[in-house]
């Protein structure tokens, strides 16, 4: 593999070129910090930049207006990080979910992960998400954040070949590669951030 | 969907199409785009290696595919997954039916899935009583319009914004505005809800790993992930084919796949799913899985020498991006369920020869589909074999019977041109075009100006031409085509004088006859054979340098189609593989000529944009001997921007398809114009014919000549 300043370097270029934001911090706490100063930031809704206003029917409605306070979900946090991180969230007044997701399907605010690797090759994340409620956050949030250890990361798909297969003999597995946010350009072929999945992909470079 | 039951309804529906300009501005904006943006997603990479080593893959994982399924099944059962195999759409349909009655299942979210296209999935189970959304985006939209898929990935790229705005409008009961980014929130808000509710998830699947019982899912807007998540029951319908051994050959089809379907360099998520997972919504937190993996002819194929590398397809899309015919006519015209080349040939195979016979014909053969699949599936070769196929069991048309009698005999054939010069006579005002077409041809012929067969084909005038050369440098064999012997002999003409100047003896040996294709084009392949060992037998290959014809088509039919059409014939194969190894097309054979002094013309001070044949680029790889060419004829090279899009001729198929062929000659003069060229030179008198023909209709300044001719010509 390639010196690891290259793999960073390449890695960032790819990320952001599907449109992910790419920062480093120091820290979990940085991670953390980082995660609810953007959620005190955000619009409560930030569908509304577009659509978010359009009329819907009826059943549809019903399931946006679940949603009425700011809400974080970051489950599968160790270390103390999910009391630091409800620390962080009480002062400005957001909620906390570490659990339960499904009571959130209308949506969450941001879903905050520690990821297991990225590939530098195509700017991706690899997530092991057979926990469904770590899963869902990064799928149901409105900002994914994934905070990946530089450490963790690897020039290509097939350097992480052997982890891979190791995940997938622990059974059962859901194992993803997450590279930018949810898009599509099924109408005229126009692209479209944020689809099914987050409107934003953040990725948080961590110091090893 | 295509399924009209006879040709000339075929053609009908293609020319509704090519009226639909809302498809035709959006086909070509992406047809260009496109190009662009693979370009970009490969640049740096070694693309022949990787699709070599893709093609090397699938074919291993087809051969085994019975023992593949077993472990597969091994694997995924260990871990809780219920595995099936079904023979056919209808046991798969009534399976899938089955597990959501077992489940107590009544509503059902699904992921996009080209094997449930292919079994009407949707249509079974909502007949069956269930309620079923699609929801990918794009396939959302044709469910809501009762469509079926105009592209694998892009779905609904023949409707407009304003459509789905109306559409939308309807199901929210609501006025939705026509911004795209509104429109996709109005559907992710609506979509939302149906996952919630959903009881069962279907999806498809890119990769089955058989060593870890492993489905592996590439998507980009991330509904898959909903899908196999939220709803307790999840169901995986699985083409066979999908199977492979580990996630070593996914990894390395997952670098081609997206970069080769839309331009990127992985899709946002790719999904990993071994296992029944964790499941709050279901009853003891654990989700139940069914994986049902379809034959539907697949199995039979594997074992099939000429069509199983049909298999290696991955789903890409990429042949219907880049076919000039697709690009014209759009999805619904250019498959039944599965679209473009590969669409074209596994219609045959999955939904039957009713459904195939109209499509297979529908192919202009300009090798652009081969030259960007992502598994090097020859799929131009293919589709041919299939169209002979439909003829054989169905009996062959009159006409193509009638060519396939008359070109095995070169005397009959020769004789039968002659007297059509005669015939045209009343057609031609003493030009070299026919000013009225004879009433055999009907008004949609039209869109270009027919040349007129000349007086004195080239052959008859060869005996007085004879060129005497002293101490040659090499010897040649002149190989004539037929439309440059008798349509367009000054350009063979005008060759001879070049390689005569640069002492290159010249041979024409008489017998050499039409070179085959265009009875391999119409399904006689019989004819096909017999025309080649009749041309390798005449040209004598052992007793020249180089068999040089002007002729790209020719060129590459000779070199590549005969090697394919002896391979398996032990007493002609050699003979097949020497004579191939002499054919040269014109401008590789002369630019080397030239390589051995500076030759340059003096500028004519004249602009020159090139066509690049396809059968030239794409069949034989050349492309930078005419470039030189061109500049040592003393013309300023102004390249196009769609120099190797076909040109629309195709040989036979500008006849068969007259309107299609019309739409995309005239998309290819507007090309040239934009370079503010003052000649076009090619090298195929097709090409010639088409270019020259529509230039004239046109009313354009644009000089269309050959490269022998713009040689010749700039050097009197």
């Amino acid at each position: 593999m390639p010196p690891l300043e290259e793999v960073v370097a390449l890695f960032r270029t790819k990320a952001e070129l599907v449109s992910a934001t790419v920062s480093e911090v120091e820290n979990p706490m940085q991670a953390l910090e980082y995660t609810v100063a953007l959620c005190d930031r955000k619009q409560a809704c930030q569908l509304l930049v577009a659509g978010c206003d359009a009329p819907l029917s009826p059943k549809a409605e019903d399931l946006c207006d679940h949603k009425q306070q700011k809400v974080i979900a970051a489950p599968g946090l160790v270390n103390g990080l999910a009391e630091d991180l409800q620390e962080l969230c009480d002062h400005k007044g957001i909620r906390l979910v570490t659990g339960g997701l499904r009571e959130h399907l209308a949506g969450v605010d941001i879903g905050l992960t520690f990821v297991d690797y990225g590939i530098a090759e195509t700017g991706t994340l690899v997530l092991d998400s057979s926990n469904e409620d770590l899963r869902l956050a990064t799928m149901i949030s409105e900002i994914h954040i994934g905070v990946l250890s530089k450490s963790r990361l690897r020039h290509s798909a097939f350097d992480l070949e052997d982890e891979l297969q190791n995940s997938l003999r622990t059974t059962p597995n859901y194992t993803a590669f997450i590279t930018g946010a949810s898009r599509t350009a099924d109408i005229e072929r126009v692209l479209a951030l944020g689809v099914h999945g987050p409107l934003e992909l953040h990725i948080l470079l961590m110091e090893n | 969907m295509q399924e009209v039951k006879t040709l000339k309804e075929y053609k009908s529906n293609v020319d509704g199409a090519l009226e639909n300009e809302f498809l035709r501005s959006a086909m070509d904006k992406f047809a260009v785009a496109y190009r662009t943006g693979r370009a970009n997603a490969f640049a740096g990479m070694d693309v022949d290696s990787l699709v070599a080593e893709i093609a090397a893959a699938k074919d291993a994982a087809a051969a085994r595919m019975d023992e593949l399924y077993e472990e597969f099944k091994r694997s995924a059962e260990k871990n809780g997954t219920r595995v099936h195999l079904v023979s056919t759409a209808r046991e798969a349909n009534e399976l899938i039916a089955a597990i959501a009655r077992e489940n107590e299942a009544r509503k059902i979210v699904k992921s996009k899935s080209m094997t449930a296209e292919e079994t009407l999935l949707n249509h079974h189970l909502e007949a069956e009583g269930f309620e079923v959304t699609e929801t990918d985006l794009g396939e959302w939209i044709i469910q809501l319009r009762g469509e079926g898929p105009s592209h694998m990935v892009m779905p609904a790229i023949h409707l407009s914004r304003y459509q789905v705005a109306d559409l939308f409008s309807d199901v929210t009961g609501q006025k939705q505005d026509s911004e795209i980014e509104r429109l996709v929130k109005v559907a992710r808000r609506e979509l939302r809800q149906k996952y919630v509710e959903a009881d069962m998830g279907i999806s498809g699947a890119n990769f089955a790993l058989a060593d870890t019982g492993t489905i592996g899912l590439a998507t980009n807007e991330g509904n898959a992930r909903l899908v196999t998540t939220l709803p307790r029951v999840h169901v995986a319908l699985v083409g066979i084919d999908k199977l492979l051994p580990s996630i070593h050959e996914a990894l390395l089809i997952n670098r081609a796949l997206p970069r080769n379907a839309t331009g990127q360099q992985i899709t946002s998520y790719v999904t990993w799913i071994t296992g029944p997972n964790a499941c709050a919504s279901a009853p003891d937190d654990t989700k139940v899985m069914h994986i049902v993996f379809l034959d539907n002819g697949r199995r039979a194929l594997a074992e099939d020498p000429v069509f199983s590398q049909v298999l290696r397809c991955v789903r890409c899309g990429a042949c219907a991006n880049v076919c000039p015919v697709y690009r014209m006519v759009g999805g619904h015209q250019y498959g039944h369920i599965y679209i473009g080349a590969i669409g074209l040939i596994v219609t045959y195979f999955f939904h039957g020869r009713e459904k195939a016979r109209n499509l297979v014909q529908n192919c202009i053969n300009c090798g652009a589909c081969k030259a960007v699949c992502a598994a090097g599936i020859d799929l131009p070769r293919l589709i041919k074999e299939v169209h002979a196929r439909v003829q054989d069991e169905e009996g062959h048309p009159l006409t193509s019977l009638l060519l396939g009698k008359v070109l095995r005999s070169r005397k009959l054939f020769h004789t039968l041109l002659r007297s059509a010069r005669v015939a045209q006579k009343p057609m031609t005002d003493e030009t070299r075009y026919l000013r009225h077409l004879p009433f055999v041809f009907l008004k949609q012929h039209d869109f270009r100006a027919l040349p007129a067969i000349v007086d004195r084909p080239f052959r008859d005038r060869w005996p007085s031409l004879q060129p005497k050369v002293n101490n040659p440098a090499c010897r040649v064999a002149l190989f004539s085509g037929c439309l440059q012997d008798f349509v367009y002999p000054e350009q063979l003409e005008a060759a001879v004088d070049l390689l005569t100047e640069r002492d290159v003896a010249v041979e024409f040996p008489r017998d050499q006859s039409c070179c085959g294709l265009p009875v391999e084009m119409m399904g006689e392949k019989q004819a096909a054979v017999d025309v080649a060992r009749q041309n390798i037998l005449a040209m004598a290959p052992d007793q020249v340098d180089a068999i040089v014809t002007l002729c790209a088509s020719c060129a590459n039919h000779l070199k590549n189609g005969y090697r394919k059409i002896f391979e398996n014939d032990p007493s002609m194969a050699p003979k097949a593989r020497r004579f191939a190894e002499k054919v040269q097309p014109f401008s590789v054979f002369f630019d080397g000529v030239l390589a051995s002094d500076s030759h340059q013309l003096p500028p004519s001070g004249q602009k020159c944009t090139y066509h690049a044949p396809c059968h030239l680029c794409r069949g034989l790889g050349v492309r930078q001997a005419p470039h030189d060419l061109i500049t040592k004829a003393g013309l300023e090279f102004v390249p196009a921007e769609e120099e190797e899009t076909c040109c629309g001729f195709g040989g036979t198929y500008s006849s068969k398809f007259p309107k299609i062929s019309a739409q995309i000659l005239s998309r290819k003069l507007e090309d040239a114009r934009q370079t503010g060229a003052d000649v076009l030179v090619t090298e195929c008198p097709g090409c010639i014919m088409q270019l020259r023909g529509g230039a004239k209709k046109r009313g354009d300044r644009l000089e269309v000549l050959h490269i022998a001719e713009a040689l010749a010509k700039n050097a009197e």
